[in-house]
């Protein structure tokens, strides 16, 4: 028998030069903005109120900016369409954002976690351990991140930033060495790239200085870590969540988190994740279940994994008598420390929030950080601006990293750094290192442990499929009427925006279609050769982003395309 | 209680609808059931309503009311209520029937409800049956005043005999200049390509369980046979074999027709949701766990490419 | 050329929708959007200004003043200018009270034209234009799949139920389109950046001089009495083919009286 498949033995047809251009239109044709904000998440929101507060008091800057100072695009049908975390947020950023004094009551939240527990499950048991450390969450806000988005989105705009949904950026404008802006993605266009009747091209958007903060996965920050060479020491790799919105008749107390089952612990499987399950006000909770993409089971499905768990007694009884009311899928960048960008700046460029690897996973947190770096990267590029200074200029934005590197955000990612590779050494032994860890805030073990990038991981077959449940339509759902429940309103007739190879070996073909939430890939004709035809449903897709660590390249849809979460 | 249905016509016959709407009225044993008719050498039609429980029916015959418009038939209704005082005047779904009772409401300050599916008469009062929100809810629907107007949704009964006088009485409406500004310059009644998804009585649909798309032809001869259209599946849509105009589902066109053939469609709820509103659904699925047969009235387990050729000669026979 | 369209706010498509059993109206409160069918009337009024060079669009709607982030979707294709009637007196109007309010604002716009969608997603209603016109003392002509323009008239091609009608109608006139008639554009991104800052103008009844009675609840006749739930489908019969399937069919569709 040959050595197994890997992902990565069929790299997509995708290069990172694909989504690069300089400036095309006509000078007169080009939308131009002073500071351009890419993604409407926490990141890019936190920086576009940071530079209208900046802005006010400053206004000569505003006016040097042009009519148009700050302008954030978002792909999403609104702001918050695309956002879902679990999620409990350390409102620590949001108060340096949003005033000292901000209370859990001045935003929308679901109020603040008052009680936790962590459980280790097996099949038929639960077994209460005392939280971790880094799993303390008292005093934390309970939010929806998709809410959150919609408010942070509304305090952008009377600050003066003008929000452009369901405009998707496609390209990065470089030139000379800087960043200019972005173009934006054509609007249609027919399934064979040919335009239609309402055809609209992209445009053009330059800006003194743009912000990535795409969030997980992101586009341009892809294509941006490899033109300006910021890649960093280690590969990036992410974990997906699947999460679903509930409504129940009696009122969940306090937050959960589960380890172990329905995961399997050997290291072979590279099976590591767990699940959150947080109350939503009285009468809503969500729950949801991440896994490390590095997993190898060709069967391995974080949807189905989700739906396997929910039949555990534990979840049975918090669920009993509810109703399913929202569900999504999204991946979360995983890396940490070391995958950190080398620079988290480039001539005319900023990277900010989860798309620059800003996410702690032991603590499983990552929107105050997103908010943190939002609200550094507009003072940097406030002061910058207001110098007079060309944010184009080689080092200009030095600022940035220097104050990036200060932060507590960095020394919180810096105490974690090993803890999450650790478990590639299966749960038992990872689980034991992460202690130590914690206890000598990172010091231990002294070596620093290598992670393969989730491509790379060799597929096996090991009947993980065997133990998901049979949908039933009121606990456990297939994954169509799932992403019927995400609004998820593609357009059919466009042109694909997944990038794979089309023709691959059967195991990686399997591994696509348990994989994805969203039933996007199907297995086609046996071409005879070993290997088989991958059928692709694009307008399926939730744009959660496992393709992209999984052997293929998610690039953005036709604006406005995609899920529209509400509640998550 | 005095009811006034709007009967209209077609090719020299009356309209089923309108002679269902009809026969529900005269059922409801709430008072004198009349029927109108307006246009041009229609004296004749008035005789078919009697069967079907009019005790009266009211003409309006005019060269000027010849073409099927509206605006000139709001002022015929208008003058039958205000001269012989009807409280109630109902009208079957239909472009026509829409645009008369809407415009009616403006000129008399009438309630109009719509998308009725059912009337009764409760205590002296009528209570209208909606169905609302792509089916999933039933309201109770009511007038403060009369004159009510009720707009029946296409397919709510079926024509019931009732014979009754039907005595024919002429009438000579006062049109309003604004409602002779409109002029039909061309009717095409040839239906070339026949009824589109959205008005069609009759759908059949094909989805993936076709195999190819030169199988289309099943589903299109069958729909021809029944005097239907043909819609598909996203799947194969998607897969090129039919053009998008006739997708049926969550991101294609909604349909509510009176009889959906669905040939090789398994029913995902993207599917469903664009024609779950449909009377009668008939599916034919070689997989016996297809979720359509959750919601079909009709499920056939079998292999459609035996099953819908036979069907549609046996359709033909019947119907020749 | 002065076009008015009317337009509405709809629950979001993907919405769940439903009716709130106290106020037994449909529960507006989650996110909005621009009647999907609305923006075929959209169109239709920029191609017809387009083609005659000159003239304004204008977009009336009616609703709760957040209604105005809907009516910036129309702004955005290129409309002019934006006028919401916006009143907690015209909540819950029905046909009549809706009509009445509408045409006050479209008196006081005195287009040439006044263009409807073919029906709002929400309420599966498709009347208002002809409750209007009648208001207005217009001509309508509903369901237009072409739209022409000539000298001081119009002329819209239409399908019925038995083929095609071609109409023509002096100006000033009171159409609705069917949704095939064109396929709107996306709004452009400079459309978009532009649409905050053209005129958008929100009236109240009283601007309009319409009499509290006759506006909202107080001015309906038509009320909701009870909701439920609608009767579960009828149990599937379920066959397995055995030879004659079609046999079976055709006897339960004559029995369902479906194929006389």
């Amino acid at each position: 028998m040959s050595r197994g498949v890997r992902p990565a033995d069929y790299p997509p047809p995708f290069a990172p030069s694909d989504a690069l251009a300089a400036p095309t239109d006509p000078v007169d044709a080009r939308i131009e903005v002073g500071v351009l904000i890419v993604g409407a998440g926490p990141a890019g929101l936190a920086c576009a109120i940071r530079l209208g507060q900046l802005l006010e008091q400053s206004p000569e800057t505003a006016e040097r900016l042009g009519d148009v100072p700050v302008a954030v695009v978002e792909k999403g049908k609104t702001p918050g369409s695309h956002l879902l975390s679990g999620a409990v947020v350390n409102p620590r950023a949001l108060r340096r954002l949003l005033g000292g004094t901000l209370t859990v009551n001045d935003v929308p939240t679901y109020g603040e976690v008052h009680g936790e527990a962590v459980y280790l499950l097996t099949k038929g048991t639960s077994v209460r351990i005392p939280p971790p450390p880094t799993m303390r969450n008292h005093g934390n806000w309970i939010v929806s991140v998709s809410q959150l988005g919609r408010f942070l989105a509304e305090r952008a705009e009377g600050g003066g930033a003008a929000i452009l949904p369901e405009t998707d950026a496609q390209k990065l404008l470089v030139a000379d060495g800087r960043v200019h802006g972005i173009r934006t993605g054509d609007k249609g266009l027919g399934r064979d790239g040919k335009p239609l009747p309402n055809y609209e091209p992209g445009s053009d958007i330059v800006a003194k200085l743009t912000v990535l903060a795409e969030g997980t996965q992101g586009h341009l920050t892809g294509v941006a870590i490899d033109r300006f060479g910021l890649q960093g020491e280690q590969p990036q790799i992410w974990a997906l969540g699947v999460k679903e919105v509930w409504k129940v008749p009696r009122p969940l107390r306090h937050i959960v988190h589960t380890m172990g089952w329905p995961l399997r612990k050997r290291a072979r499987y590279g099976e590591f994740g767990g699940s959150f399950i947080y109350p939503m006000g009285d009468d809503m909770v969500s729950l949801g279940f991440v896994a490390g993409l590095e997993y190898r089971d060709v069967e391995f499905s974080v949807h189905d994994v989700l739906q396997e768990f929910k039949t555990h007694r534990l979840v049975r009884k918090i669920l009993r008598d509810g109703e399913r009311i929202a569900w999504g899928a999204k991946t979360i960048t995983e890396g940490g420390y070391h995958a950190l960008p080398k620079r988290f700046h480039a001539p005319g460029l900023l990277l900010a929030g989860e798309s620059a690897g800003l996410v702690n996973v032991p603590t499983l947190k990552g929107i105050h950080y997103a908010i943190e770096s939002g609200i550094l990267a507009a003072e940097s590029a406030f002061r910058a601006l207001q110098r007079g200074e060309s944010p184009g200029r080689v080092g200009a934005l030095e600022p940035y990293d220097e104050s990036l590197r200060s932060s507590y955000v960095f020394k919180d990612l810096y105490e974690v750094r090993n803890m999450r590779q650790a478990f590639d050494k299966g749960f038992f032994v990872g689980g034991a290192l992460a202690s130590a860890m914690t206890v000598t805030k990172g010091k231990l073990p002294p070596f620093e442990l290598r992670s393969e990038s989730n491509a790379e991981r060799t597929l096996i077959r090991a009947g993980r499929a065997k133990s998901y449940p049979k949908p039933d339509g009121k606990l456990t759902f297939d994954k169509l009427s799932s992403v019927f429940l995400s609004g998820n309103r593609t357009r059919d007739d466009q042109p694909s925006h997944i990038r794979i190879q089309r023709h691959v070996a059967r195991d990686l073909a399997d591994a696509w279609v348990h994989m994805c939430p969203a039933q996007v890939y199907e297995v086609g004709a046996d071409d005879g050769d070993g290997l088989v035809q991958v059928e692709v449903n694009a307008s399926n897709c939730v744009q959660c982003g496992a393709i992209t660590a999984k052997g293929g390249r998610l690039t953005p849809p036709e604006g406005g395309s995609g899920p529209e979460y509400t509640l998550t | 209680m005095s009811i006034l249905i709007f009967l209209e016509h077609h090719a020299n016959e009356l309209q089923k609808g309108s002679l269902a709407v009809l026969s529900k009225a005269a059922s409801l044993g709430a008072g004198e059931v009349a029927g109108v008719v307006v246009g041009s050498g229609v004296e004749g039609l008035a005789s078919q309503a009697a069967a079907f429980g009019a005790a009266t029916v009211y003409v309006a015959d005019d060269p000027k009311l010849e073409a099927p418009l509206p605006q000139p038939r709001v002022d015929a209704i208008a003058q039958l209520v205000a001269d012989k005082g009807f409280e109630t005047v109902l009208f079957a779904q239909s472009i026509l029937a829409a645009d008369i009772a809407s415009g009616l409401a403006a000129r008399l300050d009438a309630g109009l409800n719509w998308q009725l599916t059912d009337l009764s008469a409760v205590g002296g009062e009528l209570v209208g049956k909606q169905s609302a929100l792509g089916d999933s809810v039933l309201v109770d629907v009511g007038w403060r005043s009369t004159p009510r107007l009720g707009l029946f949704r296409s397919g709510a009964f079926d024509p019931v005999e009732q014979p009754a006088a039907g005595t024919v009485e002429r009438f000579e409406p006062q049109l309003q200049e604004h409602s002779l500004a409109a002029e039909m310059v061309e009717q095409a009644h040839a239906e070339e390509s026949g009824p589109s998804i959205e008005d069609a009585d009759v759908i059949v649909a094909g989805g993936r369980g076709l195999g190819e798309p030169e199988k289309f032809a099943l589903v299109e001869d069958l729909a021809k046979a029944l005097g239907g259209a043909v819609a598909a599946t996203r799947a194969v849509v998607d897969a090129g074999w039919y053009p998008y105009s006739a997708q049926v589902g969550q991101t294609g066109k909604s349909v509510a027709p009176t009889l959906y053939v669905a040939c090789g469609i398994s029913g995902a709820i993207q599917h469903k949701v664009g024609m779950q509103g449909s009377k009668t659904i008939v599916a034919i699925n070689k997989d016996p766990n297809a979720p359509i047969f959750e919601f079909a009235d009709l499920g056939v387990v079998g292999d459609l490419h035996q099953i819908v050729p036979r069907l549609t000669e046996l359709v033909r026979a019947r119907k020749a | 050329m002065k076009i008015a369209v009317c337009v509405k706010e709809v629950p979001d498509a993907t919405a769940h929708k439903r009716i709130d059993a106290a106020t037994k109206r449909l529960d507006r409160s989650g996110e909005g959007a621009l009647n999907a069918f609305d923006a075929n009337a959209v169109e239709e009024a920029l191609r017809l200004k387009d083609a005659t060079g000159e003239g304004e669009v204008v977009v009336v709607s009616m609703g709760p003043e957040r209604a105005l982030n809907s009516l910036r979707k129309a702004l955005a294709m290129g409309a002019d200018r934006a006028v919401l009637i916006s009143d907690e007196g015209a909540a819950g109007s029905d046909l009549v009270a809706t009509s009445r309010t509408l045409a006050k604002a479209l008196e006081r716009e005195q287009p040439d034209l006044v263009l409807f969608g073919q029906q709002s997603s929400d309420s599966d209603g498709a009347v208002l234009w002809a409750a209007v016109a009648e208001r207005l003392r217009r001509p309508v002509i509903s369901q237009v799949a072409e739209l022409t323009l000539e000298e001081g008239s119009l002329t819209g091609k239409r399908q019925t139920e038995f083929g095609y009608d071609v109409i023509r109608a002096p100006l000033p006139a009171v159409v609705a389109v069917a949704d095939s008639i064109n396929e709107p554009r996306y709004p452009s991104l400079k459309g978009i950046m532009g649409a905050k800052s053209k005129p958008q103008e929100t009236v109240s009844l009283a601007d309009l001089g319409v009499d509290p009675g006759d506006a909202g609840e107080a001015g309906s006749r038509t009320e909701v009495l009870a909701l439920s739930e609608p009767p579960p489908r009828g149990e599937t019969r379920k066959i397995e083919d055995d030879g004659s399937a079609a046999e079976q069919i055709v006897a339960f569709l004559a029995e369902k009286r479906l194929l006389s």
